[in-house]
């Protein structure tokens, strides 16, 4: 193969990622659109956009820019930090399979979250929320690199996972159990399935910030993730700072899930899928697949979630729920694809 | 042997787990040299390979380029080490010519798609010196296993390191990879490098290196040219083989014959 074959192939992969990343962005700015005019009243996308910046009448403005905005900002801000955190970390672990929820991280940050509410040591829109919410899931996620150890296969990634969501989950449950107001317990109960509904401004600015600093740390290191490719060892060898890389997604991973659980409850499974649906399009590279997945993710989310509004049914689905039905079955047609891998013991 | 050595160790040691893997190994190589690096399972050959590039804390003192290897940052030992650790694992299906890429990484060029001409270039030198411009767009795990190792060694060319460690490079190799990448080697030794390889293969050392480096229980017992490395003695204690020793074409030819 000549030099300038080389160049057109090189070429002609980049402008079909561009191609895949416009089509991204145009997806999700409808998906933004859409879920800013569906609900109770239904509005065009010209209505929509006109009551955005400052037309329509009162009613209309109040509904798009007070009720459906946050919701939607919310929507499009964890879905795109869920995917990020999942393609950040089967990047970091060379691994298909990882993902925050399947390593409890959710759990463990509702749990934090849970114990702040019940001691009744914050009201839930406080900054004590995401700040519990993410020291939980940094230990959990900092625990379960540390059991598995370094080059761990699937097995040892999704029993310690497991393992880590169970116990996540059996301590939320004992701070319910001893909780001796019972609403408190219902609303956490509620909470605890994950929604975006009825969410503020307020909800925004606990999140965002968070969601933003995790982003912004684990997109510093995308060109580490890419080495990593070549197993610890080389990338050690061609200069990457393992120990430090570990310990800056454990930390971008925490800021991002524990922000987005502080106000959205626990919604599984989108870190795992976004960057599936991406790398038949974008390719393996785990530099290029960082921002395809927070987009799939953000648009994953804005659709699970004006799917909620849409399904006819007596009370409300919870868009945490949608997503792990959704999900879940998707992750076993993953164990099944990767059956070889997990039964040979080997990533 | 040498007028001025590129990479010199003494008394290196190194403990893992309690227990001294490496115990005051000492010597001075310099570049354009292919040294092999040889002794039976557990002797310490890829912990010295993974010390000298870093990757084990070590006691003792490694000079490398006149600098001390403990006084260099990561990305400037890793501008003067290229490593290839054991069994060319890519975690990924990668385009090959996207593995090769990241050869350039400590020269700060990180993204395959937008490399700096200088670095374009040196991707180039170590796919044409690696002979994988054929199969430079398809993924690597489409690639058979002699493929797959000539990507591996286009990648640690493509770093331009002076200093290139290759942990078994030619295991699981059929013989004529074996002798195709012994020969890629010894080419980048005679275009300057100071190449170290590991080895099993006591004839593919004999033949291919100029200096053969023999680890015994973490210790350096011997060093020199092939057939004084591996003398009969060294064979014995060291091994405990008898080996065929001749000479053909001008080279050593070592044969392990029997067991003693």
């Amino acid at each position: 193969m000549s030099i300038e074959n080389v160049m057109a192939t090189v070429d002609a992969a980049s402008r079909r990622r561009a191609g895949v990343m416009a089509a991204l962005v145009v997806i999700v700015v409808l998906l933004f659109l859409a879920s800013l005019g569906i609900g109770p009243v239904q509005l065009s996308p010209l209505t929509v956009v006109d009551a955005l910046f400052g037309g329509g009448s009162d009613v209309q403005q109040v509904i798009v820019r007070e009720i459906r905005l946050p919701r939607a900002i919310l929507g499009f801000a964890i879905g795109a930090m869920l995917g990020l955190s999942g393609a950040a970390l089967q990047g970091l672990l060379r691994n298909p399979l990882a993902s925050p929820s399947l390593f409890g991280a959710p759990q463990s940050a509702a749990f934090g979250a849970v114990l702040i509410i019940a001691l009744g040591l914050a009201d839930v829109r406080s900054y004590a929320l995401p700040g519990a919410a993410i020291v939980a899931a940094f230990v959990s996620v900092f625990v379960l690199l540390a059991i598995a150890g370094r080059n761990a296969g699937l097995l040892i990634l999704i029993l310690a996972g497991l393992a880590i969501s169970s116990l996540a989950g059996a301590a939320t449950a004992l701070v319910m159990n001893l909780s001796s107001n019972p609403f408190a317990v219902l609303e956490i109960a509620f909470w605890l399935l994950g929604s975006l509904e009825d969410r503020s401004f307020r909800h925004v600015m606990l999140a965002l910030p968070f969601i933003t600093a995790g982003a912004v740390i684990l997109l510093s290191q995308r060109d580490a993730f890419r080495v990593l490719s070549l197993g610890e060892e080389a990338a050690q060898s061609l200069g990457v700072d393992v120990s430090r890389l570990r310990l800056l997604v454990i930390s971008g991973v925490a800021l991002g899930v524990g922000g987005a659980v502080a106000v959205s409850g626990t919604i599984g499974f989108i870190g795992l899928v976004a960057p599936h649906l991406m790398r038949p399009l974008i390719g393996h590279d785990p530099a290029r697949l960082l921002i395809p997945s927070a987009l799939a993710g953000s648009a994953l989310l804005l659709s699970a979630d004006i799917a909620v509004r849409i399904i006819p049914s007596t009370s409300d689905i919870k868009v945490g729920v949608l997503t792990s039905i959704i999900g879940v079955p998707f992750f076993l047609y993953l164990i099944q694809r990767e059956r070889r891998a997990l039964a040979g013991g080997v990533a | 042997m040498t007028v001025s050595a590129f990479l010199t160790a003494r008394g290196l040691g190194v403990t893992l787990g309690g227990r001294a893997v490496l115990n005051d190994v000492s010597f001075a190589l310099s570049l354009g040299h292919l040294v092999a690096l040889v002794g039976p399972n557990g002797a310490g050959k890829t912990t010295l390979l993974r010390a000298l590039a870093g990757l084990v804390p070590s006691a003792g003192s490694i000079d490398v380029g006149g600098d001390a290897l403990s006084a260099l940052a990561l990305r400037e030992r890793a501008r003067r080490f290229a490593y290839l650790p054991q069994g060319h694992i890519v975690h990924w299906p990668l385009p090959a010519r996207d593995i090769v890429a990241l050869g350039r990484y400590p020269h700060g060029a990180t993204d395959p798609a937008r490399l700096p001409p200088r670095d374009a270039e040196a991707v180039l030198r170590a796919m044409q010196l690696a002979d994988v411009m054929e199969f430079s767009a398809r993924r690597i795990t489409e690639l058979s296993g002699g493929e797959r190792s000539r990507v591996a060694l286009a990648r640690v060319f493509a770093v331009e390191a002076p200093v290139i460690l290759a942990d078994e490079p030619t295991a699981s190799l059929d013989p004529r990879h074996q002798i195709d990448v012994m020969k890629t080697l010894r080419h980048a030794a005679d275009n300057g490098a100071l190449v170290m390889v590991v080895t099993h293969d006591l004839g593919l050392a004999a033949r291919f290196a100029d200096t053969i480096l023999v680890l015994s229980d973490g210790r350096l017992v011997s060093q020199g040219s092939p057939l004084e490395a591996l003398s009969e003695q060294i064979m014995g204690d060291v091994f405990r083989i008898s080996a065929y020793r001749a000479e053909f074409q001008r080279e050593a030819v070592i044969v392990p014959w029997a067991e003693i």
